[in-house]
């Protein structure tokens, strides 16, 4: 069965997204409204303004299309993604989708400046680990996590890489820097890196 | 680690895509901004179309007042150098801004050469009128195109007129030879390596967004469905005589801007957009666009 992944376009830097999953050998498609959850088979909600997407998820009404969804496809996060799968955040002006039991700070780091290219250990299971050098824009921070939350990537102490049953969230930005890893776990039933088959090994 | 390269400059222009970016003169109107769903800010001192009715040298902003648009929103804030003044970019590196808008609107400083971009930790945005213009650019350091319009007119067909004639010159490109390239860099003053890249990938090699005269949500869609990767909006918005409303029109015209029924209904009901002056009513040396080399 051809598969088609969604990539959420209503703000930020969905265009690297789409051309992940092409180089991956995925259909990906731009989500805007509602009807458009029916024609996809996972989703990725991209960097950008989280002030900006979740004034635009209200006013298009797509947040409950996005909790429907997460009921049973998988959705990826990277950046302001992964402060929209949130739990809750320590500013007002954004209200988060509550998909990931996490707590998370906006722009931790400081301004662009501070925005940097950063070694990565992401943890596949016990055994393996991978090394990345993966571009961190104005990120955000795990402050905290719940207990049904896995941690398979961590830079200076603080995890970057979160993990919950079909959902997963970034800090940083895989698809700057043509990393696919992610983009596989999550969306290629193929790939040794596929979420199903690798469930086990962190529940362990 | 690393934290000066292109690739990080260029990665936050892409997080700025199908987004407005308004130009602000205080905290309130940044606000106001953010509060509509700019994915940006533009802080300077007065707007395109005071400074061009004002007249005068107009210069960077006091840091002072970028200082407060900074505190007072979470998006990114850019500000204005003039060109070729790179002691200016320095400031605005000290301050932190996230992005530095080499820009006509200022009056110039250097009426032969433009700021060296790649000396800068922070990224650079800079105006074209067409593809040569927007190489040179991109070879001196900027890591977000813009294409020019005449800033602060509230009228369109300036930014059109650059935005075709971009798009024009890159679907050229594509259908060129490899001999007939540097024939072509010759005639359009780009560097030949730069204009080899634009051929293979049919777009700028970094984000290409429009500004100079996007007044209404249609103006932002048409841009869009031009090419324009995310539109600044300048006078546009608060010069017109309910900011917050048509601010947040724009926003949503501008990510739906292929759905012309949204587009219809985010244009519906707002007041009266700012006046506007027609071409002719501005004199080719009065032309901001005519600054940059």
């Amino acid at each position: 069965m051809v598969i088609t992944i969604g990539v959420l376009e209503l703000q930020g830097g969905f265009d690297l997204h789409h051309k992940m999953l092409k180089k991956i050998g995925i259909n990906s498609f731009g989500v805007k409204v509602e009807t458009d959850f029916k024609k996809i088979d996972g989703l990725i909600i991209p960097g950008g303004e989280s002030t900006t997407l979740s004034l635009l998820l209200d006013t298009f009404k797509l947040r409950n299309a996005i909790l429907e969804f997460a009921k049973s496809y998988p959705i990826m996060g990277t950046c302001a993604g992964l402060i929209m799968m949130s739990k809750s955040i320590d500013d007002e002006r954004v209200k988060p989708l509550g998909l990931l039991d996490i707590i998370v700070k906006r722009n931790a780091y400081g301004r662009q400046v501070m925005s940097s290219q950063e070694k990565v250990i992401f943890a596949l299971n016990k055994e393996r680990n991978i090394e990345l050098f993966s571009t961190f824009i104005r990120a955000p921070r795990i402050k905290d996590y719940g207990n049904d939350v896995i941690i398979i990537a961590k830079f200076k102490d603080y995890p970057v890489a979160v993990f919950s049953r079909n959902l997963l969230g970034l800090a940083f930005h895989p698809e700057i820097d043509g990393i696919d890893i992610f983009h596989r776990m999550m969306f290629d039933n193929y790939s040794e890196f596929y979420y199903k088959k690798l469930k086990e090994n962190y529940a362990a | 680690m690393s934290n000066n390269s292109f690739e990080i400059k260029v990665g936050l222009a892409e997080m700025l895509k199908g987004g407005v970016i308004m130009d602000v003169t205080n905290s309130d109107q940044a606000k106001i901004a953010e509060d509509a769903g700019a994915c940006a800010v533009m802080a300077l001192e007065r707007i395109p179309s005071d400074i061009r009715k004002d007249g005068g040298i107009s210069r960077m902003s006091d840091p002072e007042m970028i200082l407060g648009i900074q505190k007072a929103v979470s998006i990114p804030v850019m500000a204005k150098c003039r060109i070729g003044h790179f002691a200016e970019a320095q400031i605005l590196e000290t301050l932190e801004v996230d992005f530095i808008d080499e820009s006509e609107v200022l009056t110039p400083a250097d009426e032969h050469n433009h700021v060296w971009k790649h000396n800068f930790k922070i990224p650079f945005v800079c105006g074209c009128r067409d593809l040569g213009e927007a190489l040179r650019r991109i070879a001196e350091g900027a890591a977000m195109i813009r294409t020019k319009g005449e800033a602060g007119s509230g009228n369109i067909v300036e930014a059109v007129r650059h935005m075709r004639t971009v798009m024009t010159e890159i679907k050229r490109a594509t259908r060129l030879d490899k001999e007939e390239l540097i024939a072509e860099a010759k005639r359009i003053g780009a560097p030949v390596s730069l204009l080899q890249q634009v051929a293979k990938l049919g777009k700028l090699p970094v984000p290409n967004f429009a500004a100079g005269g996007i007044a209404t949500p249609a103006d932002a869609s048409l841009m869009m469905q031009l090419g324009a990767e995310t539109v600044f909006v300048g006078s546009g918005i608060f010069k017109s005589d309910d900011p917050a409303a048509r601010a947040k029109a724009v926003v949503e015209a501008t990510t739906h801007f292929e759905n012309s029924e949204i587009v219809a209904k985010a244009s519906t009901g707002l007041k009266n957009a700012m006046k506007g002056l027609d071409m002719s009513e501005i004199a080719k040396e009065d032309r901001l666009q005519e600054r940059g080399w």
